[in-house]
C-alpha cells in the first residue's frame, strides 16, 4: 500500500490538468460549469481536441489510438477531465462501440470505423432498448433477416424491421449499432446478433421523445425494411449477447462520473455560499446544509477511493464485477448533489424557464431540471434494481 | 378527535372531483394546458368559480362561502390528484388569505368577491431574489410621497404573476417600520411584468415596479409581517393537502404498472424488491396524510404559534415523502417514468414545485430544531 503517487504519475496528473484547462474551448467548459445542454458542435470540438492530443480513447488498444496507460493514470485522466468541465468523449463511440468494433470487429471494420469514431467524425447512437425490452433486453424484437437475392449465405445483405426506443442523442446519429434478433427459434440470447446501421439508409426514422425536464435528448428509432450489408455484421452471427455484454460491463464503469458529482458538489458549496440568510451569514454557515454537504463529501471520497481500488484491481481489462458499486452508488451520489442543489436554490428553483432576463442567478434555474433530468442515470446504463440483482448473484453468490 | 370528513365534506371532496376529472382525467389535456399561456384552462377556472371553490375559504360578508380550513383542504388535495394547473393555491388560499387577513373590509369585499366570482385572478408577489420564505419584504421598498404610495424593486418569482389581473405587493416600509402590503393593478405606470413556465408546467413571473403608484392593502403603514407569516402557514397547510393527493395518485399509477408491465416474462409486480419499494412509498404517504389532516385540524382550531408549528411539522413530513414517492415513482417505472408524455414525472416535478414554492424540508427542520429544548414531548391533543 502506498499513498503517494509516483513522481512520474504526479506529472503526468499536471499534464492532464493543463492540458484540459487550457487547450479545450472554454464555451464547452462554461457550458459544463454551467450544466446547461451541450449543442451537439460543442461535443463535437470538444472530443476531436482531446484526440488530436491522444486523449479521446486511451483505453482503446494502441494500434487504434489508445496509450496502455496504467488503470490509475486512466483513473487520473478521467478525473482531470470532469475536474475541469470537459465533457467525456462520446460514451456510445468512445466506451461503446469503439472497445466493440476494436475487440470483436474485422479488420476491415477497424480501418473503416475506428479512427472516424475516435474523433466523432462519425456520431453512433446506441439501439439496444425496445418498448417491450428495457430490463429484459434479450427480449428484443428487431428483426434482421437474411435476403438470398443479395447473395449467398454469409454474403446476404440483411433486411431489418423492428423499433428501438429510447435513443440518446439518435436526433445526431450517423451510425447506430443494434442488438437485432438473428435466430427466432433458439433461447432468446443466442439468437442475437450486433449489426452497424447506417442511419440514413432508407427506411430508418427517428422520431423525439421529450423528457420531463422539457429536453429531447432521447428518441425513438424505427426500421422499415432497412437493407444492412452484410459486412456490417460485428463478429459471429448470433454471438451479439456476448459482444452486449461486454460493452455494458465497460459502459458501468464509465457512467459512475465520481469527478463530475465531486465538481458539482464543489460548485454546491460556492453557490451556498453566495445565498444570504441574514445577519451576514449564508446557507454555507448553515449547520444542517453543511452536515449534508459533508455527508455527500464522505461518500464521495469512499466511492472515489473504491474506483481506484477496484480498478487497480481488474488488470485483464475485464470490468470488475464491482463496477456495479460504482455504477449504483455513483449515480445514487449523483442524483443527491443535484437534489442537494435544489434545496440551495429554495423558491429560485422554480423559475426553471425564466430566461436571462430572470433575476435569479443562472445556476437555481437551472437546478430542478438538472435534478429532473438526472433520475435517469438510477435507470440506464443497467437499473440500479439491476445492478444490486448482479452485486447480489455475481458477488455474494445469492 | 376525529379524521373523518361530515356529508357535505364528501359532498364537495366529490362535486369537485368530478368537475376536475371532466377536465384533466385524461392526462393529455393537462398537457395541453399547460402548453400554452396562460397555463390554465380558463373554462375550468370559471366552473370552479361557479361551483363556489374559488371563494370557499372567504367569509360571507366578504363574497366568499365562508368554509374553513378542512374543505380547502379537500379541495386542495383533488386539484393534487389529477395536478389541475389552476391557481386554487397560490391565488385563492395564499393571495386571497393575504388579502383576508390584511384588508380593510370594503378592500375584502371588493377584492375577494372577484376572486370568489372568478373575475379577479390574484397573485400575491411576495418572493424577492435572495430571500427564503421570510414573511418580510426588503428589496422592494414602499415610499410614501405627497400623492400616495409607491414601489420600487424587484419581486420573482411571482406564481402566476403575469396572467394576473391585480397584485398583492409586499414592501419594506420607510423607517423599519417592517413590512407593507398594497395593491398594484396590472396597468400601473412603471410596472413590468415577463411571465414564464415553471418545471411542473406552472406559471411565474419576474415583477419589476419602478415607482409604481399602489394602493395600501389595511392601514396605510401598518406592519404585515404577522398577516403574512399567517397566509403563509395556511397556505403550506393547503400545500401538504395537495401534495397529499398528488402522491395519492403518484402511488396508485406506480402500483398499477407494476401489475400492466412485464419484463423477463412476467409482470413487474413479480418481483418482491419492487412491490416492497411500492409498501414503502405507502408507508410514507399515510404518515404524511396524518400529519397533514392533523395540521388542517390546527389550522381550523389553533393559536397562531400552534399554527406555525403544525404547518412547519407537516410541511417536513410531506417535504419527505413527496422526495421519496416522487423519486420511487419514476424509478419504478424505468424510462417511461422519465418522459413528459407519461404522467408520473409531472407528479414529481410538481411535487417539488410545491415544497419550494412556500418552505422546503430544511426550512422546517430549521425552525423545529430551534425549539426541540422548548418542550419535553409533542403532545397532538391540545
Ligand atoms: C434517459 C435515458 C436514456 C437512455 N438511453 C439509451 C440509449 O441510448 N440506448 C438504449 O438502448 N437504451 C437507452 N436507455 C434505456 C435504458 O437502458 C432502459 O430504460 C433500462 O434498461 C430500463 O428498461 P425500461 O425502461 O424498459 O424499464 P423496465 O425494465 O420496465 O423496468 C421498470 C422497473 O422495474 C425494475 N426491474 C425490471 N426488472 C427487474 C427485476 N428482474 N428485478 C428487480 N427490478 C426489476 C427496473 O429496475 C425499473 O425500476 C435510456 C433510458 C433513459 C431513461
Amino acid at each position: 500500500m502506498q499513498l503517494q503517487l509516483s513522481a512520474e504519475d504526479a506529472a503526468f496528473r499536471d499534464e492532464m490538468r493543463t492540458f484540459f484547462t487550457t487547450e479545450v474551448p472554454t464555451d464547452v467548459r462554461e457550458a459544463v460549469a454551467e450544466r446547461r445542454e451541450l449543442t451537439q458542435d460543442q461535443l463535437v470540438r470538444s472530443q476531436r481536441t482531446l484526440n488530436a492530443a491522444g486523449l479521446a480513447v486511451p483505453h482503446w488498444p494502441a494500434e487504434w489510438g489508445g496509450r496502455d496507460w496504467s488503470a490509475l493514470r486512466r483513473h487520473i485522466w478521467h478525473e482531470e477531465m470532469q475536474r475541469a468541465c470537459v465533457p467525456p468523449p462520446l460514451a456510445f463511440n468512445a466506451s461503446m462501440v469503439g472497445p466493440v468494433i476494436a475487440t470483436f470487429g474485422s479488420q476491415e471494420q477497424k480501418e473503416r470505423f475506428l479512427p472516424a469514431t475516435a474523433n466523432l467524425d462519425i456520431w453512433w447512437s446506441q439501439g439496444f432498448s425496445e418498448p417491450d425490452a428495457g430490463s429484459d433486453l434479450a427480449s428484443l424484437r428487431t428483426t434482421a433477416v437474411r435476403d438470398p437475392s443479395t447473395g449467398s449465405g454469409r454474403a446476404a445483405d440483411f433486411v431489418v424491421t423492428g423499433q428501438k426506443t429510447w435513443t440518446t442523442l439518435g436526433q445526431y446519429g450517423d451510425w447506430i449499432f443494434c442488438l437485432v434478433r438473428t435466430d427466432p427459434t433458439v433461447k432468446k440470447q443466442a439468437g442475437i446478433s450486433f449489426l452497424l446501421i447506417d442511419m440514413t439508409s432508407p427506411g430508418v426514422t427517428v422520431r423525439p421523445i421529450e423528457l420531463i425536464d422539457g429536453g429531447h435528448e432521447v428518441n425513438e428509432v424505427w426500421f422499415e425494411d432497412v437493407r444492412v450489408p452484410a459486412d456490417n455484421l460485428v463478429g459471429e452471427e448470433n454471438r451479439g449477447w456476448d459482444y452486449a455484454k461486454f460493452l455494458l460491463g465497460n459502459e458501468r464503469v464509465g457512467v459512475a462520473p465520481v469527478g463530475a458529482t465531486k465538481r458539482v458538489l464543489a460548485q454546491a458549496k460556492q453557490w451556498a455560499g453566495s445565498v444570504s440568510v441574514g445577519d451576514g451569514r449564508s446557507l454555507l454557515d448553515d449547520p444542517l446544509t453543511a452536515a449534508r454537504v459533508a455527508e455527500l463529501e464522505n461518500e464521495l471520497l469512499a466511492l472515489e477511493l473504491t474506483a481506484l481500488r477496484v480498478v487497480a484491481n481488474s488488470a485483464d481489462g475485464k470490468p470488475h464485477p464491482a463496477s456495479s458499486v460504482l455504477k449504483l452508488k455513483g449515480t445514487e451520489l449523483q442524483q443527491a448533489v443535484s437534489e442537494l442543489v435544489v434545496d440551495l436554490a429554495g423558491p429560485a428553483s422554480l423559475a426553471s424557464g425564466a430566461g436571462d432576463g430572470s433575476a435569479l442567478p443562472e445556476w437555481a434555474r437551472r437546478a430542478t431540471p438538472a435534478y429532473l433530468n438526472l433520475r435517469k442515470a438510477s435507470i440506464y446504463g443497467g437499473s440500479n434494481e439491476i445492478q444490486r440483482q448482479i452485486i447480489a448473484k455475481t458477488i455474494l453468490g445469492l | 378527535m376525529d379524521f373523518s370528513y361530515d356529508d357535505e365534506q364528501q359532498a364537495l371532496r366529490e362535486a369537485v372531483r368530478g368537475l376536475l376529472s371532466r377536465s384533466y382525467a385524461d392526462f393529455e389535456n393537462r398537457r395541453r394546458a399547460v402548453a400554452e399561456d396562460p397555463g390554465f384552462d380558463e373554462k375550468t377556472w370559471s366552473r370552479l368559480a361557479e361551483m363556489g371553490v374559488l371563494g370557499l375559504p372567504f367569509a360571507e360578508e366578504d363574497g366568499g362561502m365562508g368554509a374553513g380550513p378542512v374543505e380547502v383542504g379537500i379541495v386542495a388535495q383533488e386539484v393534487g390528484r389529477v395536478l389541475a394547473p389552476e391557481p386554487f393555491l397560490t391565488s385563492v388560499v395564499l393571495a386571497g388569505g393575504v388579502v383576508a387577513g390584511a384588508g380593510r373590509s370594503q378592500q375584502r369585499a371588493e377584492v375577494l368577491g372577484a376572486v370568489s366570482s372568478g373575475d379577479c385572478l390574484l397573485a400575491l408577489a411576495h418572493a424577492e431574489p435572495g430571500a427564503r420564505w421570510t414573511p418580510s419584504a426588503t428589496s422592494v421598498t414602499a415610499t410614501a410621497a405627497s400623492g400616495g404610495w409607491t414601489l420600487s424593486g424587484v419581486k420573482e418569482p411571482v406564481p402566476h404573476g403575469a396572467r394576473a389581473d391585480l397584485l398583492v405587493v409586499s414592501a419594506a416600509l420607510p423607517e423599519r417600520a417592517g413590512t407593507g402590503l398594497f395593491l398594484v393593478p396590472p396597468d400601473a405606470a412603471g410596472l413590468s411584468r415577463t411571465g414564464y413556465a415553471t418545471h411542473d408546467g406552472g406559471r411565474a413571473a419576474r415583477v419589476d415596479l419602478d415607482d409604481v403608484p399602489a394602493t395600501p392593502l389595511g392601514a396605510p403603514g401598518e406592519d404585515a409581517t404577522a398577516v403574512l407569516a399567517f397566509a403563509l402557514d395556511a397556505a403550506r397547510v393547503a400545500a401538504a393537502n395537495e401534495a397529499v393527493g398528488a402522491m395519492q395518485v403518484a402511488l396508485q399509477t406506480t402500483s398499477g404498472y407494476l401489475e400492466s408491465r412485464r419484463q423477463f416474462g412476467v409482470p413487474l409486480k413479480t418481483f418482491q424488491a419492487l412491490t416492497f419499494r411500492a409498501a414503502d412509498m405507502y408507508v410514507s404517504l399515510e404518515l404524511a396524510t396524518s400529519l397533514t389532516a392533523w395540521a388542517t385540524m390546527v389550522l381550523a382550531a389553533g393559536s397562531p404559534l400552534e399554527i406555525a408549528e403544525a404547518a412547519a411539522r407537516a410541511g417536513l413530513q410531506v417535504a419527505r415523502a413527496g422526495r421519496h414517492i416522487g423519486q420511487e415513482a419514476i424509478q419504478l417505472h424505468g424510462g417511461i417514468g422519465m418522459t413528459a408524455e407519461y404522467s408520473i414525472g409531472s407528479y414529481t416535478s410538481h411535487l417539488t414545485a410545491l415544497e419550494h414554492l412556500l418552505g422546503d424540508a430544511h426550512l422546517h427542520l430549521g425552525r423545529l430544531a430551534g425549539a426541540v429544548a422548548d418542550h419535553d414531548e409533542v403532545d397532538p391533543l391540545q
